[in-house]
């Protein structure tokens, strides 16, 4: 076990429409966690207001936890959560609603928009 | 305010919900499904990688009445036997259906691949490889609800309490997630296929929306739950590692086709410590295997993570490569090599066999209201049989859509006063505040749930340990859960979500806690390490219903089938 190490996680925040900023958690790193670990522990243990979407816990069969690491595409739950700083931020060519929650819901499978038809 | 209205509303989207909104469909009623996750992609559905009980008969012959006496003997005495029959006799109709709709069930030659599983009499269980069958039984379903015009989706709509008037079901209040608004949902029926509770247990191998909310709905709703004390844990599920993208789960049946060695943290064999004998065939019976891991954790020789060593070390590597096949290279992803090292496994909460009583047109006691899948108590009793958990969702939520569009058909339905919703929505209100809160979260104390439920309501039970939970839980409910500060953060508000669930999750964890002290025996996955053996006085259901915020407890005698079994076998020839 490795009690010492440590990610900075380097978090996007803001809902659509308001200006964004970024908060860093200080997050414990556990040999093989993945970000969506370190993402669940920030709501559990400091930040309970922080959005992203997961379902499945690890599976990696929902698919819902896709965001941008460090720039890059991946699911939260796949990716392996290094040491030092790890940015993550919302899915930039998706609709954002907030945080790291984009607009990945299939457009026939929102109760508005297919009462409105 | 958002208003819908419908003639079936489904809570829930996996398997059984999915099976329900196309069964609706079939008999005209317009329908919503929906789920606080995406359609098919939240619940335990796509989480199953293994395999499905049906007696196709494509193996070796066989008959639903031998898949019933077997699903009848693994439940100890307390199956409904009704509900029994009606799943291992339409699984065979919903496993065809299934393989019209194009799930890829394995086959070789045209016949439909069967495997033996513990507990069966023969080879009857079909699968979709490699651990493949709940992704592809979701991808089948999603599919076939999209299909029919009949049915709404709705993605990202959680479900928080259904509506009542004069005894009966009416309606529904959910909150749109993403963008926090209140949906007010008129139906003619509601299906309760949310799942069951396994995630209120420290270890489990649940997705995060079963906790418990669909029998926390029926309870406030005045439908009754029944056998809550029964929860099953599988022996070895994956601890360590860490290991993504796999099913928990999924090393039992390498541990039979192959050898896995179990170990304690100092390397030593130790099952035949414990009356069971391993050597060889690693045939150890699930409940003798869950004990002996127990113990050997309990008595400080457990592995570092708190469970045993699963070794494959002394195997050939041609016949690990044989057996394994593509799951090496998803194994090596997760860092796992086990020609190099022994990963370890423990007990894990995996099923309920506790929920919603419902008669055999999977009705409540509240006109309106059914249940499906998961959600419904009864059909495996004391402990459910081996891949009996998919074609339950299947058959009891065809069930349940069906019967509930004919209920919903002769219905008039009046428009639902708004103030029905802001009530069952004021109840958090005081909590809410703008900004994080820092500590207090209902997450946190949903964590501290999951602890207490394992350690003192989990494997192995006693009266002392039992009552330190009740009494903890209901601190828990009547304190912790309304002192906690809600962020107030739309959209998207997950806190606020979290506080609902932990609401839901309390009361479950109040009825499982409350049945296994009434419960002085031990019988199938309910064991009192004070009270070792079965007893034929409590050859009986367990029931548990609300009464004000009280629940309340009382006893019925298990629904038995009227006919022999070799009666329905000469029927048929």
């Amino acid at each position: 076990m490795s009690d010492d190490l440590k990610t900075t996680l380097n978090v996007y925040r803001g809902a659509a429409g308001e200006e964004a900023h970024y908060d860093q958690f200080d997050v414990p790193h556990e040999e093989g966690a993945s970000v969506l670990d370190a993402l669940v522990w920030v709501r559990e243990n400091v930040d309970a207001s922080l959005a992203f979407r997961y379902s499945c816990v690890s599976a990696n069969a929902c698919k819902e936890c896709m965001i941008l690491v460090d720039g890059k595409v991946n699911y939260a739950c796949t990716a392996k959560l290094s040491t030092g700083t790890v940015t993550v931020e919302p899915l930039a060519k998706k609709k954002l609603i907030r945080d790291l929650v984009t607009d990945i819901v299939p457009p026939k499978e929102r109760l508005g928009s297919v009462d409105a038809e | 305010m958002m208003r819908v209205s419908t003639d079936v509303f489904v809570v829930g989207a996996g398997g059984a919900g999915m099976y329900a909104a196309i069964a609706a469909a079939r008999e005209g009623a317009d329908v919503i499904v929906a789920d606080k996750s995406l359609i098919s992609r939240g619940g335990a559905t796509i989480m199953a990688q293994m395999t499905v009980a049906s007696a196709v008969g494509h193996e070796e012959p066989d008959h639903w009445t031998h898949h019933l006496a077997d699903t009848i003997e693994a439940g100890h005495g307390l199956c409904n036997e009704e509900l029994s029959a009606i799943l291992c006799e339409e699984s065979v109709t919903r496993i065809h259906e299934m393989d019209e709709w194009k799930v890829g069930w394995a086959r070789v030659e045209g016949r439909m691949t069967q495997v033996h599983a513990p507990g069966h009499g023969l080879k009857r269980c079909v699968y979709v490889d490699y651990l493949n069958t709940g992704p592809a039984v979701a991808r089948a379903l999603r599919g076939e609800v999209a299909q029919r015009s009949g049915i709404r989706r709705a993605s990202g709509l959680a479900v928080i309490e259904i509506i009542v008037q004069n005894g009966e079901a009416v309606g529904a209040v959910a909150i749109d997630v993403e963008s926090g608004e209140t949906v007010l949902v008129e139906a003619g029926a509601i299906v309760l296929a949310a799942g069951g509770l396994t995630k209120l247990y420290k270890r489990n191998s649940a997705s995060i929306n079963m906790g418990g909310e669909a029998y926390a709905m029926a309870l406030r709703a005045g439908a009754e739950l029944i056998d809550m004390e029964f929860v099953q844990f599988f022996p070895i599920g994956h601890l360590a590692p860490r290991m993504v993208g796999m099913d928990p789960i999924m090393w039992d049946p390498f541990r039979y086709k192959v050898g896995g060695r179990l170990l304690n943290g100092n390397f030593e064999e130790f099952i035949h410590n414990y009356g069971a004998s391993d050597g060889g065939n690693y045939t150890a019976r699930r409940d003798v295997a869950s004990y002996a891991i127990y113990k050997e954790v309990e008595e400080g020789r457990g592995s570092p993570h708190g469970g045993v060593w699963l070794s494959f070390d002394h195997i050939d590597p041609k016949v690990m490569q044989e057996k394994f096949g593509p799951m090496i290279g998803r194994l090596a992803k997760n860092g796992i090599d086990l020609q190099k090292s022994a990963v370890e496994v423990s007990p894990i909460a995996h099923y309920h066999m506790g929920g919603i009583r419902v008669d055999t047109e999977m009705k409540t006691r509240i006109p309106g209201l059914y249940a499906a899948g998961e959600a419904v108590g009864g059909a495996n009793g004391a402990t459910r049989l081996s891949g009996n958990a998919i074609p339950e969702a299947f058959v009891f939520g065809e069930r349940a859509g069906k019967f509930g569009a004919a209920f919903a058909k002769g219905r008039s339905r009046a428009p639902l006063d708004e103030k029905s919703a802001t009530i069952v929505l004021s109840e958090p209100k005081s909590q809410l505040k703008k900004g994080a809160a820092p500590d207090g979260s209902a997450t946190a104390l949903m964590t501290e749930l999951q602890a207490l439920m394992w350690e003192k309501v989990g494997l192995f039970r006693t009266g002392e340990k039992l009552e330190q939970a009740l009494a903890r839980i209901r601190e828990m409910q009547s304190d912790d859960l309304r002192n906690i500060t809600i962020p107030d953060d739309a959209p998207f508000n997950q806190a606020l979500l979290d506080w609902y669930e932990l609401r839901a999750g309390l009361l479950c964890a109040e009825s499982v806690t409350l049945a296994a002290i009434n419960r002085t025996e031990s019988r199938g996955a309910h064991q009192r390490e004070d009270i070792p053996d079965a007893s034929p006085e409590f050859e009986r259901n367990q029931t548990i219903g609300l009464s004000g915020d009280q629940l309340v407890t009382g006893w019925a005698d298990v629904p038995r089938i009227s006919y022999t079994l070799e009666e329905k076998q000469a029927a048929v020839i």
